[in-house]
């Protein structure tokens, strides 16, 4: 076991190299001068020479790249060109806000999501099932920023009850476990929380459909136990299953979304992602891909290692 | 309770869960909340960044420069006037030699006193690399706005002595850019920008006290401003990036924000139904089609220039935008100060203009064909594609036919500042660029001076015409604004006299706002005052 986590981590080194090479070069690659977010446009060829300089663009690539990663490598992330401020404290703070977003859809979803499951699997064939059903397809297929934009016509704009955009009250350093700042959490993280709901209605329904019908089932009910007992034993197997899709979405949720947070100018990881790409921010742009691409490839190796340590098979394949 | 019943309470339970949410009471009043365009907070230490937007919410709302811009009247044209200089004079025998007396009493919002030294230190921020206050990027934005500047020198506490490189009297329009930081406040800050963002120190009307980054920043009155009558009413003035239009329009509709800058237009209707007052007014920005002089382009032909102008239905566009622009009849909105009496009229003559086509030798059968190079959106572009497939349309019909080759923002100003002789401009012999003309410089001369044809300017088209150079520098050595303005006005003659340009229409710059939001006046200028302004109950 413990080999095989040291291979696995052995392995994820040139993954990140590569990584890190990938997301450097593809920012290069797209056109656009990385200094138009801080020189007024008709600048002269003078003052965008100096910039160039004092930024390192004039250098080679290759030496751009390798300056680059040894200062990663240090920790320092390098300094935004649009905002002046490091990159590194901007992603954390994104981070953070894209966690507070992430949690909260994923409570959501997994809370609905089980509870129309449960719902569509015990009601098997009648109305409410379908109505499940449809919900849950519903949820995989509307688009995000769609229903975020609805959502907002009709909590913000119409009834008025809550905030249509925004990260906190006074901006996301007013984070904390109070109204005030939670209701802008409610549309985002309800908007975010759909799709996670689906596939775990999709998931817990299949589950307790095929539960019911094994043979335990009806032993438990022959033996007398009463409707109540029997579904807390249906619960008890379905739940392991439900809980680590639910942790699988959450992983994919922790990466934010560009389109959600924009809609909601939500200050995570998508919304700083969309800003260094309108404003041509390039260190902050390099910065957050590789911050969130590391995030994947660290959570694809937890991944790994958790299975291998519930599932043996895994180990020797 | 049986399960069933458990669980069917449980899915109303959360369908009712849905709708709890409480409504929040008012809001409080005197606080003015604004939602802008740009994608972060421009830089707050003096010199800002996002073009027009930053220099109007964080610019000119703390700071000052020697010389202001007139924002107190949303009917004359927006006019320079005393700022932190009180009169400024060029000497009899040098035009080279500017002398700017000071205000004296103005204090920054740190408490230390502007003089001099302070105007000197500032200078130095922008051009001076080695003075241990150089700041790369407020040099960056601010560098640029004054190439006349040679040297500077504190005379005495109240008096600054400016050298141009050569004679040049648009130095005091050069001058309404640069703002004035605190030099003490730098110091007390530990002599960093970053700190100083924090918590800068301006003269401003404004004083900016709550900074998040991307999220919001607060300013609060200044009430020891020297300009007594633009202490602001307000309490408290926030400002918001809301980069998305629809979450702009959104954040108003929902009562987050009391206004927001450059409502998406087919949001102007319903915004307008729900109570919203949406504010529009002339300022000098232009939508034009920037022409290629180089050798070989059929602009070189003033027919085939004046045909294009009078091919454009202009009404209709005005129709297509519903509303949302002034139809064109020069390069500067109608009514302005620089405007003058062209001859040449842009009406929408189809019948003059495919006459003046036949002369040329085009017909719309045997059309004149040609590309034009045009971006899919970008900042006060407008709604380039649709404007642009207008205006394609209107050619065709008098026998100019137009291909596009449709590039990226951010591209088509590279290509822009290369020139239409670079590879990159890929054979086209225009460019839907939109100008922001300000002043005599950003307004007329870059565009067509003979030495600013790139890589040393933005006269894209390298344009050259002597006539036209020596009223550029008849401008520079004309002293008396009266005089000075008598030239602007020649210029802009020429410039519509000969068709320099394809000029179709200007942006009204909308904003909309609540209703409680009253005492603003928009002024014919990018920038705006904000002191007037007060938060109705």
């Amino acid at each position: 076991m413990l080999f095989y986590t040291a291979k696995r981590f052995v392995l994820m080194l040139p993954v990140a190299i590569g990584v890190s090479l990938v997301c450097f070069l593809l920012v290069h690659l797209a056109p656009g001068d990385p200094l138009s977010a801080v020189l007024p446009t008709d600048a002269s060829a003078e003052t965008q020479a100096e910039m160039r300089k004092l930024y390192g663009f004039d250098k080679p690539l290759p030496v751009q790249y390798g300056l680059w990663l040894g200062r990663v490598l240090q920790g320092d992330l390098g300094v935004s060109i649009a905002s002046g401020r490091p990159v590194a404290g901007e992603v954390i703070n994104a981070v953070e806000n894209s966690l507070v977003l992430a949690a909260a859809a994923t409570l959501i979803g997994f809370v609905l999501g089980s509870l129309l499951g449960l719902l569509g699997g015990y009601f098997r064939g009648t109305i409410i099932d379908r109505l499940s059903s449809f919900t849950a397809v519903l949820g995989v297929s509307v688009p995000h920023y769609w229903l975020g934009m609805v959502l907002v016509i009709i909590f913000s704009v119409q009834l008025n009850w809550l905030p249509a955009t925004g990260g906190g009250p006074q901006g996301s350093d007013s984070k904390g476990l109070n109204w005030d700042y939670i209701r802008f959490l409610v549309l985002p993280a309800i908007t975010m929380s759909v799709i996670p709901m689906g596939i775990v209605a999709r998931t817990v329904k299949a589950l307790v459909a095929e539960i019911l019908n094994q043979e335990f089932v009806q032993a438990l009910a022959a033996k007398g136990l009463t409707e109540r007992g029997v579904f807390r034993h249906v619960i008890k197997n379905a739940a392991p299953t439900a809980l680590a899709v639910m942790g699988l979405q959450l992983g994919y949720l922790l990466g934010g979304s560009i389109l959600i947070e924009t809609v909601f100018s939500w200050p995570g990881t998508g919304f700083l992602l969309n800003a260094a790409i309108f404003q041509r921010d390039l260190p902050l742009l390099q910065g957050t891909i590789l911050v969130l691409a590391i995030f994947f490839v660290v959570l694809n190796l937890l991944v790994d290692v958790v299975q291998t340590a519930i599932d043996p098979r895994v180990q020797r394949a | 309770m049986t399960v069933r019943w458990a669980m069917t309470g449980a899915a109303m339970l959360l369908a009712s869960s849905f709708l709890a949410t409480a409504s929040t009471g008012a809001l409080a009043q005197g606080t003015l909340r604004i939602g802008m365009t740009a994608s972060d907070i421009p830089l707050t230490t003096g010199q800002t960044d996002n073009g027009g937007e930053g220099q109007r919410f964080l610019g000119f709302t703390a700071y000052d420069a020697l010389v202001n811009w007139d924002l107190s009247s949303a009917t004359k044209p927006s006019d320079l006037v005393p700022g932190l200089a009180t009169s400024w004079t060029t000497d009899a025998t040098d035009k080279t030699k500017w002398t700017f007396k000071l205000r004296d009493g103005v204090k920054f919002h740190d408490g230390s006193a502007f003089t001099a030294d302070a105007v000197v230190w500032n200078l130095d921020k922008l051009l001076t690399k080695e003075s241990p206050q150089f700041d790369p990027r407020q040099s960056a934005q601010g560098r640029s706005r004054i190439p006349a500047i040679a040297s500077y020198k504190a005379v005495d506490p109240l008096t600054v002595e400016i050298v141009t490189k050569t004679p040049d009297a648009t130095l005091p329009y050069q001058l309404a850019w640069i703002m004035m930081s605190s030099p003490a406040n730098w110091e007390k800050q530990g002599k960093n920008w970053d700190n100083v963002a924090k918590s800068p120190s301006g003269t401003g009307p404004w004083k900016i006290v709550n900074f998040v980054p991307r999220e919001r920043v607060e300013l609060v009155p200044n009430p020891d401003y020297w300009d007594k009558p633009r202490i602001p009413k307000l309490d408290k003035m926030v400002l918001v990036p809301l980069p998305e239009a629809n979450a702009r329009v959104a954040a108003l509709r929902s009562g987050q924000v009391d206004w927001i800058e450059a409502p998406a237009p087919d949001a102007v209707e319903s915004l307008k139904k729900a109570g919203f007052d949406i504010v529009t007014n002339s300022y000098p920005h232009n939508w034009t089609w920037h022409l290629s002089r180089v050798e070989g382009s059929p602009w070189n032909d003033i027919r085939v220039r004046k045909a294009a102008n009078l091919a454009i239905d202009r009404q209709g566009l005005k129709e297509l935008l519903a509303g949302m622009m002034i139809p064109a009849e020069g390069f500067f909105p109608p009514g302005h100060q620089w405007f003058g009496k062209p001859s040449f009229k842009l009406t929408y003559d189809p019948a003059a203009a495919k006459k003046l086509l036949a002369e040329a030798g085009y017909s719309p059968e045997k059309p004149l064909k040609t590309k034009i190079l045009i971006s899919a959106s970008g900042s006060g572009q407008m709604q380039p594609l649709p404007m642009n497939e207008f205006v394609q349309q209107n050619l065709a019909e008098v026998g100019i036919k137009v291909d596009f080759e449709v590039v990226e923002w951010n591209t088509l100003i590279n290509i822009w500042r290369a020139g239409a002789k670079h590879e990159s401009s890929r054979g086209g012999t225009g460019m839907n660029y939109t100008y922001f003309i300000q002043d005599p410089f950003t307004g007329f001369i870059r565009h067509l001076q003979c030495d600013l044809q790139p890589p040393a300017g933005t006269n894209w088209g390298h344009y050259c015409d002597p006539e036209m150079d020596k009223l550029f520098a008849e401008v520079r050595n004309t002293f008396d604004p009266k005089a000075q303005t008598a030239i602007l006005q020649k210029i802009h003659e020429k410039y519509v006299d000969d068709a320099l340009f394809l000029m179709v229409t200007h942006d009204v710059n909308p904003r909309a706002m609540s209703g409680k939001v009253k005492g603003f006046v928009q002024a014919q200028n990018w920038f705006q005052d904000f002191s007037p302004i007060t938060m109705a109950k």
